[in-house]
């Protein structure tokens, strides 16, 4: 495992949760894809903090952790939005979201 | 076998994300992203990164996942299948042709840098108190920052997702 092999697979990832915050119209999956590309660039952390020069330093295991917990806050947070635009629109669907639309 | 095993993690990553994108059913995207996240946990574990995999695990695997699967059962729709039916054909082909391109620039700028094909160095060793002391001594500021940060969000949840009380 090299780190272009590594890293194709963090592309991947990224890509994955693009198409999916962008393609699927529920806002749940919309919430998934952001989970999914923030996923990857945790992969792109661990991957360059393996093939590093100074992986004493632990710099990269320290920001993935960091950003696990902001993720999981950021989650918790885009999950009680979702439930209470449910509640106010009776719809999760973000195309018929649409009252502050231009 | 060194070789081997992160691979096998990263395939299971990427079908768990694959199905996460492509199926129907909310309960079933939901299931198959526990697997992304525990292939990625996996990942990290035997690339060398043992806390920071299992923290992986317990938090994506066991905290995020579990909250997509209750936000699933609380938004249900009422009328599912009309969402089904109305594919609006121009949206999916834009989307899959800006996620093909985002693709096809990441490989690109990969694949022709210099300096990533290097065979993999001796595997470096994270000792779970190496980490504790580095997070208690150096980065002690963000872990604080971290700290409140989280406190402060789980409380914002819980006001935004409460019922608006009635006048």
């Amino acid at each position: 495992m090299t780190l272009d092999i590594l890293l194709l697979v963090s592309a991947a990832l990224f890509t994955l949760g693009l198409a999916s915050s962008l393609l699927r119209r529920n806002a749940i999956l919309v919430l998934v894809g952001i989970e999914l590309m923030l996923n990857a660039a945790n992969l792109n952390f661990i991957a360059f903090w393996r093939f590093s020069a100074h992986p004493e330093a632990f710099t990269g295991i320290l920001f993935v952790l960091f950003s696990i917990a902001l993720a999981a806050a950021e989650a918790a947070v885009g999950l009680a939005l979702i439930i209470s635009i449910h509640r106010f629109y009776k719809t999760s669907n973000v195309d018929r979201i649409d009252r502050m639309k231009g | 076998m060194t070789f081997a095993l992160p691979a096998i993690f990263a395939i299971l990553t990427l079908a768990g994300a694959v199905a996460a994108l492509v199926l129907r059913n909310l309960v079933h995207c939901a299931l198959s992203l526990v697997f992304a996240f525990a292939g990625l946990g996996g990942v990290y574990i035997s690339l060398g990164a043992q806390f920071a995999g299992l923290a992986q695990v317990l938090v994506y695997a066991g905290g995020v996942a579990i909250l997509i699967v209750f936000a699933v059962l609380l938004v249900r729709e009422r009328d599912e299948k009309q969402d089904h039916t109305t594919i609006r054909w121009g949206n999916l082909l834009s989307g899959i042709a800006v996620s093909t391109l985002v693709f096809i620039a990441l490989a690109r700028c990969i694949l022709s840098s210099t300096g990533l094909h290097n065979a993999a160095p001796t595997a470096p060793v994270a000792e779970i108190r190496e980490i504790g002391t580095m997070m208690m001594s150096v980065d002690i500021l963000p872990l604080e920052i971290i700290g409140v940060l989280l406190t402060a969000s789980m409380l914002g949840a819980v006001i935004i997702a409460l019922k608006e009380a009635r006048r």
